[in-house]
């Protein structure tokens, strides 16, 4: 009896500091896009932040999309070719891409490389009273520090999904073309009759596009609200990761569901 | 202290979520002067500084600061209130994605729509103050502890305020560093006619340069006077804390049941 009282006593103690947390996180995200300003009116902070999140995430993000992009022309090619459609091996390459793995693959990816640096920096700036100090000098740090770095990460991820499906549409060619020799006029004809704009290419933007509110969201709340020590800075930056990529992929589905199901799915 | 007071707190009281730190603390600190909060650590003086810099508000009580009760103010308020204070952390808070020289400008270029060229004498200005215009290119990581906190201090100091906090300045200095850091305090106290506090536990360091001491325990002001008080206060523990005595008031051993019964001796 004891035993059942002590978790449900624990169960309610992580319910209710949850669903703290998530009103926590609300307010957060409302006073940030309310204090927002100074991202927008001084777009050279974010535009540093840009660089920080976006520029510094290209290598992986390039080199990711390029392997994704051959493994899928290695698989899709094996497939097709049993039922003789190799021909449509770009449409499966790029729909693949620009549907589904662009958005989040790069999505996770980013949220490992440029999420975490962004909760690690602003969690030791509150380590090291660096964002207690600009409170002191009456600047608020919300608009200073948080708003640049979220708007950097929101703007960068829709790019970074693209050059990621882009980098992945030349792997598929590389492999499948260049290497194994499907025909390059069917290859990229296809491609283009196949893949629509609005259907495809709007919804995967869109995608990427919440991704990246989502991870960079998380990325600021969670080093903002870091326990300011060694300890608490290293498990927001734990916490980023894993709320994000788990973010993502819920996110992913019901998108999906939104975007490609009924009178919308192709 | 005929001076008007630049800081008054009135009977405060002050508690994170339920637990007490700081009961029924009164003091004045008169314009114009260098006054010091002493006391163990966790004794509650860290907390009364940030409530004298609004970064707290009292659970009761006033606190009144340059004129303006803390509790009173909207955040436009709170925030026109620091702009008149300054504060030096006790590990300088330098931002550390900055070189010094962008550090002391730091405020200029957020409040202030001084031209480039007039920011960067002023920065100079104060670097040289602090005596280290040469370092205005380097980084925070390239300075040693106490350049760090000159450091901290010219940004402390970049838009001339009225009143100057001090968190432990002297923690964690080598005795050339700390001797340098106390006699900036004073000097730029005297320079730009500021007030200020300084909220220490070194007491060999701080009672030379004061003019003024508020003693706490245990969340309570338990002895106030000039520096020349302090040493006839009669107080216990101002004389322990003062002469730096392992046992008295503060006992040396933390509170535990008998050592003999600890260690099985009384049965035997």
């Amino acid at each position: 009896m004891a035993a059942l009282r002590a978790a449900l006593t624990h169960l309610g103690a992580a319910v209710s500091t949850g669903v703290w947390r998530l009103g926590y996180g609300a307010r957060f995200f409302a006073y940030l896009l309310l204090h927002s300003g100074t991202a927008f009116r001084r777009f050279r902070l974010t535009l540093r932040e840009i660089y920080f999140a976006g520029v510094l995430s290209l290598i992986i993000i390039l080199v990711s999309g390029l392997f994704v992009g051959m493994v899928l022309g290695l698989q899709g090619y094996e497939t097709l070719q049993r039922y003789g459609s190799s021909e449509a091996l770009g449409v499966l390459v790029a729909l693949s891409l620009v549907r589904e793995l662009g958005p989040v693959v790069a999505g996770l990816l980013f949220a490992s490389r440029a999420g975490s640096a962004i909760t690690a920096e602003i969690g030791l700036m509150k380590a090291t009273e660096q964002l207690s100090a600009m409170e002191m000098m009456a600047v608020d740090p919300v608009a200073r520090v948080v708003a640049p770095r979220f708007w950097g990460g929101v703007i960068s991820m829709p790019l970074l999904a693209a050059l990621f499906s882009a980098m992945g549409i030349f792997g598929g060619y590389l492999v499948g073309v260049v290497l194994i020799g499907v025909d390059e006029g069917a290859f990229w004809s296809q491609m283009q009759a196949a893949v629509d704009v609005r259907n495809d290419i709007l919804n995967g933007v869109i995608k990427s596009a919440v991704f990246g509110v989502a991870v960079t969201l998380i990325a600021v709340f969670e080093g903002y609200d870091a326990v300011p020590t060694a300890e608490g800075v290293s498990g927001a930056t734990t916490r980023t990761v894993v709320t994000s990529s788990l973010a993502i992929l819920a996110l992913d589905f019901v998108l999906t569901a939104l975007m490609f199901t009924g009178g919308n799915g192709k | 202290m005929a001076d008007p007071a630049v800081a008054e707190i009135e009977d405060l009281t002050f508690a994170y979520d339920r637990r007490p730190v700081l009961h029924g603390i009164r003091l004045s600190i008169p314009r114009g002067k260098v006054v010091a909060i002493m006391g163990q650590s966790g004794c509650g003086k860290t907390t009364l500084l940030r409530i004298i810099a609004a970064a707290l508000l009292p659970s009761s009580g006033r606190a009144r600061v340059l004129g303006q009760v803390t509790g009173e103010l909207d955040r436009d308020g709170l925030y026109a209130l620091r702009r008149r204070m300054g504060m030096l952390f006790q590990f300088g808070a330098l931002f550390t994605d900055m070189s010094v020289y962008d550090n002391v400008a730091f405020q200029m270029r957020e409040h202030t729509d001084l031209p480039e060229d007039t920011i960067r004498d002023l920065v100079l200005m104060k670097l040289e103050a602090v005596g280290l215009r040469g370092a205005a290119g380097l980084m925070p990581g390239e300075l040693s502890g106490g350049m760090a906190r000159r450091v901290a201090l010219a940004r402390a100091v970049a838009l001339d305020p009225q009143l100057i906090l001090y968190d432990e300045p002297f923690t964690g200095l080598d005795p050339i560093a700390l001797g340098v850091i106390a006699r900036l305090v004073r000097q730029l106290n005297d320079s730009l006619g500021a007030t200020s506090i300084i909220v220490t536990h070194d007491v060999a360091e701080t009672l030379p340069l004061v003019d003024y001491v508020y003693f706490m325990a245990d969340g309570r002001v338990v002895a106030q006077g000039t520096p020349a008080d302090v040493h006839r206060s009669g107080v216990a523990f101002v004389e322990q804390f003062v002469r730096g005595e392992i046992d008295g008031p503060v006992p040396f051993h933390y509170p535990a049941d008998g050592y003999a019964a600890d260690l099985g001796l009384a049965a035997a």
